[in-house]
């Protein structure tokens, strides 16, 4: 690693203050992404701004409006304790990597990061959550922008996560066993007014919903509405750990299995 | 340079370290407390976990200035005050839980947060639990025999396989 310096702001207007001193300051989540990148010298920061000493952006809570809150330096391990209002929310944390990474892990630096095979963008995305920052609101719909790339402009954070709850939803994620992410995994979500649903792990550009599978749920919440759909493997990622064509396979089959499970 | 002062293994410690110093760096390089090993470096390996605030973390994935005031536990506290073998340490010896003992800090670190959490786990539960955690030699078998028999529960239903 460079050099670098680390401040432990507790609020987050002196966080937000740190970040615009310089642009080469960057937020520090629970380190499970950046401190390995920064150990492979891909980034290079002469000031980390770590964000998990900020009791405001710590927790799960309910809104007035039935949405649940979570502060954006909650750890999985707390969502996995305390998102109960949301059940497959807190299960999709509870699953997140091991005991160890979800005990630093933050959903902020999840959704900052915005990996390709990560776990909560399928969340935010199916649930059509909102991200908070310290400037604004952003839909999930306008906030992930493709692979590692989303809607946040630097020195930008998330502050919070507002969720609302659906009255079904179920996350299926098919292990990729090394590297413990998602190899794909889909986010089911019914709402009142549709189904929503999201698939990661699978395109290279990052999450995204299946319009046509949420099209025919929305009629009939059942895995056979979808039966005769498919998604095609152009455009999906290719690995050593599965090709496209299997990716596209296996999303529709975790689609299928989401909605069984939701009921 | 950073001032850091936190608790390891009940005792304060302080010292200085740069922005970069890993907690595992500190742990080993300052105070000597070599029970945690660097297995990967990469976070995949889980042999450097030790406990922070009573949460098992990656000690090669946490910067020391971040466990500023926070209670660390190492494998060195987890002996007995009469400096024998605790429980978990103990079950790991009578059921051979270990081999050339490299990933052993991490492994016991994980149980005995594990059995914090739930006292009496399924053998499901206990090898769940343990994603994190990467053994070369002895094919978790009998880590998680040994973590049954810490939990005071019958292991006799575990065959060898
Ligand atoms: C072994 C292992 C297994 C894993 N398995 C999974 C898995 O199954 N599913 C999954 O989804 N993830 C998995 N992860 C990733 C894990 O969830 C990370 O915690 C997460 O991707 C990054 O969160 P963090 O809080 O550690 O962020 P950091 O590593 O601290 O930061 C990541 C990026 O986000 C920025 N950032 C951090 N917080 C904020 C914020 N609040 N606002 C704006 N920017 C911010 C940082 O500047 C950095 O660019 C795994 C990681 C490991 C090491
Ligand atoms: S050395 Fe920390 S996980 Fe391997
Ligand atoms: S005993 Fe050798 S790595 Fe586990």
């Amino acid at each position: 690693m460079y050099a670098f310096d680390i401040e432990r702001p507790t609020r987050i207007a002196d966080a937000v203050k740190l970040l615009s001193d310089s642009s080469e300051s960057q937020p520090l989540g629970g380190g499970q992404t950046l401190i390995p990148t920064l150990k492979q010298r891909l980034a290079m920061p002469e000031r980390l701004v770590s964000l998990t000493a900020i009791p405001e952006m710590q927790g799960v809570c309910k809104s007035d409006a039935g949405e649940l809150c979570i502060g954006g330096a909650t750890t999985h391990a707390t969502v996995a304790a305390e998102a109960g209002d949301y059940p497959a929310l807190a299960a999709l944390a509870a699953n997140i990597g091991d005991p160890a990474v979800r005990n630093r892990g933050t959903i902020g630096g999840s959704l900052a990061n915005n990996d390709p095979s990560a776990c909560y963008p399928a969340a935010a995305l199916g649930s059509g959550a909102t991200i908070i920052t310290n400037a604004r609101e952003i839909a999930a719909d306008d906030y992930f922008q493709g692979m590692f790339t989303t809607a946040l402009d630097e020195g930008e954070i998330i502050t919070e996560v507002r969720f609302p709850v659906p009255e079904a939803a179920n996350y299926q994620k098919f292990d990729q066993p090394a590297s413990r992410f998602a190899l794909t995994g889909v986010f089911v979500a019914r709402f009142a007014d549709g189904v929503r649903v999201a698939i990661t792990g699978a395109s290279e550009e990052g999450v995204f919903r299946w319009s046509e599978a949420e099209e025919a749920l929305s009629k009939d919440f059942s895995a056979d509405a979808i039966a005769g759909l498919s998604l095609s493997g152009d455009g999906m990622i290719s690995d050593l750990h599965g090709s496209g064509d299997y990716r596209a396979h296996l999303a529709k089959v975790l689609t299928g299995r989401a909605v069984s499970a939701a009921g | 340079m950073t001032q850091v002062s936190m608790t390891v293994n009940g005792k304060p410690v302080s010292g200085e370290v740069e922005g970069r110093t890993l907690l595992a760096d500190y742990l080993r390089e300052d105070l000597r407390l070599t029970g945690t090993h660097i297995g990967c470096d990469t976070s995949q390996c889980g042999a450097c976990v030790v406990h922070v605030n009573g949460k098992a973390v990656k000690a090669c994935t946490m910067f020391a200035a971040e466990a500023e005031g926070a209670e660390v536990t190492t494998i060195e506290g987890m002996a007995n005050p009469d400096g024998s073998l605790n429980t978990i340490q103990q079950a790991f010896q009578d059921h051979h839980g270990l081999q050339c003992g490299f990933c052993t800090p991490g492994m016991v670190m994980s149980a005995a947060a594990l059995l914090e959490e739930n006292p009496k786990p399924t053998e499901a539960e206990i090898r769940d639990y343990l994603e994190g955690n990467i053994c070369r030699c002895t094919g978790y078998h009998n880590i998680v025999k040994a973590i049954m028999a810490a939990s005071g529960q019958d292991v006799s239903a575990i065959a060898a396989e």
